[in-house]
């Protein structure tokens, strides 16, 4: 089920923790990641956000993800309460 | 064993993910005072998701949730519950019904999830004039209590007095804590000293709770856990000694001794008992011998 969602941010610019915004989009998904472990970890990150999006039935959406460092526990919690913020904004129940 | 209890903000990834290594007994990952308003739901997620990844070997995990009178507080067993941490801690404890309604939410959880009754067990946060005065029903409320925890700063705000470094407008709900703790067979735990700065402080402050009956005290800081940890352990000499007080019992006994004494002082049962304490944590320190 696709979900409609609104404007959303959650996160913070601190050491291991990611700051994030989210808005719907015309038509397909654009993820844009700045992060101090781009080199190494920028695939994985983009790929985990894309896997977590489509688990959501979140589609056609803009997503910024400025990254400090972050665990992949951390990435996935701030993503988790971002889809969620999104879809409240979004006047959706679920 | 839990000396040391070291708060870390729910929000705040940096702090928690260091948890298992700043050298306290316990963590507490706090959903509510440190965590504002508009960031519950992202403290819950980050703290749950933190506990099923990390784990924190070798680390008590405590979740000091949100009051009752909050709307996050459900919210909040629903997602820990299924993580059985060690404790939750319950702020602003003031009754025994307070602690009945945590108990039935998370019995309800428990039974939902197959999980046997009282897995998760409870530190009421008793920080204000009506929790001390119920301080003994609060902790033979139900067997989930396993320990209480004294706040002295909205207990101070509730006692409309000034909290001091001395803390000597505390003094009377420290030794009421103790008595009601020890009364009830639980264990009891102190106030953070707040100036982090101030090295000499906390040493005298976790001194003077030791003095009082504590099992140990809360901080604020890391750098405070080292010396909560010192203050709550042994000595050589304490360790020492308690063995001594066991040896002279067991050799009174294989004496037919009615009364044992050691160096001059006759050995009842309140030092024997002190002395049995004083070895079981030598032992959970791996400070043992062998032969106990």
């Amino acid at each position: 089920m696709v979900s409609k969602i609104g404007k959303a941010s959650c996160g913070t610019m601190e050491s291991s923790d990611a700051y994030m915004e989210l808005e719907p989009a015309a038509s397909g998904t654009q993820i844009e990641l700045q992060s101090v472990v781009e080199h190494q970890f920028g695939d994985s990150i983009r790929a985990l956000a894309a896997e977590m999006l489509a688990e959501e039935g979140v589609e056609n959406v803009n997503l910024r993800i400025v990254d400090r460092g972050a665990l992949e526990c951390t990435l996935r919690a701030r993503l988790e309460t971002l889809i969620a913020r999104a879809r409240e904004a979004g006047g959706a129940n679920a | 064993m839990r000396r040391s209890m070291l708060f870390l903000p729910g929000n705040t990834p940096n702090m928690i993910l260091s948890g298992d290594c700043l050298g306290a007994d316990a963590i507490i990952l706090d959903l509510e005072d440190a965590v504002a308003p508009d960031q519950k739901d992202a403290a819950r997620v980050l703290v749950r998701n933190a506990i099923r990844t990390l784990q924190f070997p070798g680390v008590e995990k405590i979740i000091r949730i949100n009051s009752l009178d909050t709307a996050y507080w459900k919210k909040d067993l629903d997602e820990m519950i299924p993580l059985k941490p060690e404790l939750i801690m319950t702020p602003k404890t003031s009754c025994a019904a307070d602690v009945l309604e945590f108990d039935a939410y998370i019995s309800g959880l428990e039974d939902k999830l197959g999980y046997e009754r009282n897995t998760v067990k409870l530190m009421p946060l008793i920080e204000t004039a009506l929790g001390v005065e119920n301080a003994f029903a609060i902790a033979s409320a139900s067997k989930r209590v396993a320990a209480i925890f004294l706040g002295a700063e909205d207990l101070s705000a509730d006692l409309r007095c000034k909290r001091t470094k001395e803390g000597k407008e505390i003094l009377y709900a420290r030794g009421r804590m103790v008595l009601a703790a020890r009364a009830a067979n639980v264990d009891v735990y102190d106030t953070p000293f707040t100036d982090v700065n101030d090295d000499e402080g906390i040493r005298v402050d976790a001194e003077f709770a030791k003095g009082l009956g504590f099992t140990g005290k809360a901080s604020i800081s890391p750098r405070h856990v080292g010396v909560i940890n010192e203050v709550f352990s042994p000595t050589q000499k304490d360790i020492d000694y308690a063995y001594e007080v066991m040896e002279a019992i067991r050799i009174g006994k294989e004496q037919g001794k009615g009364a044992v004494s050691l160096h001059g002082k006759m050995i009842d049962a309140p030092i024997v008992a002190r002395a049995q304490q004083t070895i079981d944590m030598a032992v959970a320190l791996g400070l043992g011998r062998e032969e106990a």
